[in-house]
């Protein structure tokens, strides 16, 4: 892959991933709307919305510390983004295939939320340290299942003598439910609901909205941040939300439905692209819009106890079904 | 020429559809900010035309303000004001906030909003039906146009 021949694809995903963000950001309100009988803001609001912060002023506090409170946004958002090249965008490896994997995703999706907390530390705001301190205990729950999802998918396909077994692209073009007895199935299917579990809580979105809760600490970690700032962490969110949604396609469901319909050559690409955007889209819906609008926020203690004791042990319980048919299969 | 035009556009439609309302009770009787709330609930739904209640004045663009201003609140409400990132509107909702309405005169209170911070729109009733508070934050939009123009207030 020559260098030319990389920043343009990653120039292509980069503007089109903004678009797909922003209007799967749309029609995850005007969706959340509809599911509670309100008619909702038009697909176009997200669009508005960073518009309008654009042109706000920028209020730096008096208490804050200036740079670190200004190179948060940029550091959230720098992630995001460069977590987006690593995606394989249906049939088509990523942009920076074989310059990083899975377990670099897993790091770069966790910047966000430490540029969060960071931010939030350095704004000199009481709510907005709370907040950080919500994010952290957060993270720390919510990492170990994520992280068992992930390693548990890469250890089972590298004792199918797949390889490089991390890589994202290799996870993607070999998924693992054709190739694992009934156990693995069970396994799998456990991992899969350990991720989706996690999915909103990596977003931040409600239930687990504890960091920002508006009503409790007033917006939380975000509490001091305004204009492009502001601009600069909800454009990462969008981002974001793509990327882990698109993680979970890779990882559990990363089937393409051209080849099934013996269509080949481009046709086929642009089908089997459309259908990873349909994919996304039933992950994004599931995962953060019906739970969002099904649940009130819970406690920062239950948020905790929810993941590091059901989904830990859902997903431990996974990866041991995984090591099982590894055993019972003898692969 | 054509390029700026745009971009006016852009930007108007930007403030006209997404505004971002923080709502701030300076002593009122709570009947005000009842409605406010009623205001977000699936009947009247303002998220239709990108109005969103938040939970920091640095979010905002619109101080929905209620209430007759109060001794304590008055340092507040003028922090709060200084906090709100420019361009910015405040709106004054119900008697009280306008007008000092049933508290006219009272001895524990400094007078309606405008007494200590500019006020751009008065929403009259007590409290005002939310199609009324709706109205003064679309009519706030005039405003804002106004301001982003660089023609002053
Ligand atoms: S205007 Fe009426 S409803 Fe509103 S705060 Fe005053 S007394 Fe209460």
């Amino acid at each position: 892959m020559s260098g030319l021949n990389a920043l343009w694809q990653a120039i292509l995903v980069l503007v089109g991933g903004g678009a797909i963000g922003f209007l799967y950001k749309g029609l995850d309100r005007k969706l959340a709307a509809r599911l509670q009988g309100r008619i909702g803001p038009p697909l176009r609001q997200p669009v508005l919305d960073v518009v309008k912060l654009l042109l706000k002023e920028n209020v730096v506090p008096r208490t804050a510390v200036p740079w670190l409170f200004q190179a948060a946004p940029f550091l959230a958002f720098v992630a995001a983004v460069t977590a987006l090249l690593y995606l394989p965008v249906g049939p088509l490896s990523p942009v920076l295939h074989g310059y990083g994997d899975l377990v670099l995703v897993l790091y770069l999706l966790a910047i966000p939320a430490l540029a969060m907390a960071l931010g939030g530390l350095a704004s000199g705001s009481p709510y907005a340290v709370v907040g950080a301190q919500r994010e952290i205990v957060m993270m720390m729950s919510y990492e170990f299942p994520l992280a068992i999802a992930a390693v548990g998918i890469a250890w089972r396909l590298s004792t199918l003598g797949i390889g490089p077994s991390f890589s994202l692209a290799t996870i993607a073009a070999n998924p693992l439910w054709g190739s694992v007895g009934p156990l693995g199935w069970i396994g799998l299917s456990l991992l899969f609901a350990a991720l989706l579990a996690v999915t909103p809580a990596e977003l931040s979105k409600i239930p687990f909205d504890i960091p920002e809760a508006e009503t409790e600490i007033a917006g939380g970690l975000l509490v001091e941040y305004s204009g492009v700032n502001l601009a600069l962490f909800y454009l990462a969110d969008v981002i974001k939300t793509l990327v882990i949604a698109g993680l979970v396609v890779a990882l559990f469901i990363p089937y393409g439905i051209a080849a099934p319909l013996g269509i080949a050559g481009i046709g086929g690409k642009i089908l089997d692209i459309l259908f990873f955007l349909v994919k996304l889209f039933v992950v994004i819906f599931v995962a953060v819009t019906v739970i969002r609008v099904s649940f009130a926020r819970l406690k920062v203690d239950q948020v905790a106890r929810f993941y590091l004791l059901p989904t830990t042990l859902i997903s431990l319980a996974g990866l041991l079904l995984l090591v099982l048919d590894k055993v019972v299969m003898g692969g | 020429m054509k390029q700026a035009e745009l971009l006016e556009r852009l930007k108007l439609s930007g403030f006209k559809r997404a505004l971002w309302v923080y709502h701030l009770n300076t002593g009122g009787c709570n009947g005000c900010d009842i409605e406010v709330l009623a205001a977000l609930t699936p009947r009247y739904d303002v998220e239709r035309f990108g109005i969103k209640l938040v939970g920091s004045p640095r979010h905002a663009d619109v101080l929905l303000v209620t209430g007759a201003v109060t001794r304590p609140m008055y340092e507040r409400v003028k922090r709060i004001y200084a906090q709100t990132p420019d361009p910015k509107v405040v709106i004054a909702v119900g008697g009280c906030a306008s007008t000092s309405g049933v508290f006219y005169d009272s001895y524990n209170i400094l007078g309606p909003v405008d007494n200590v911070i500019p006020v751009d729109v008065y929403v009259p009733g007590c409290p005002p039906r939310p199609e009324a508070i709706i109205d003064g934050v679309v009519k706030a939009v005039v405003k804002l146009e106004r301001l982003l123009e660089g023609k002053g207030g």
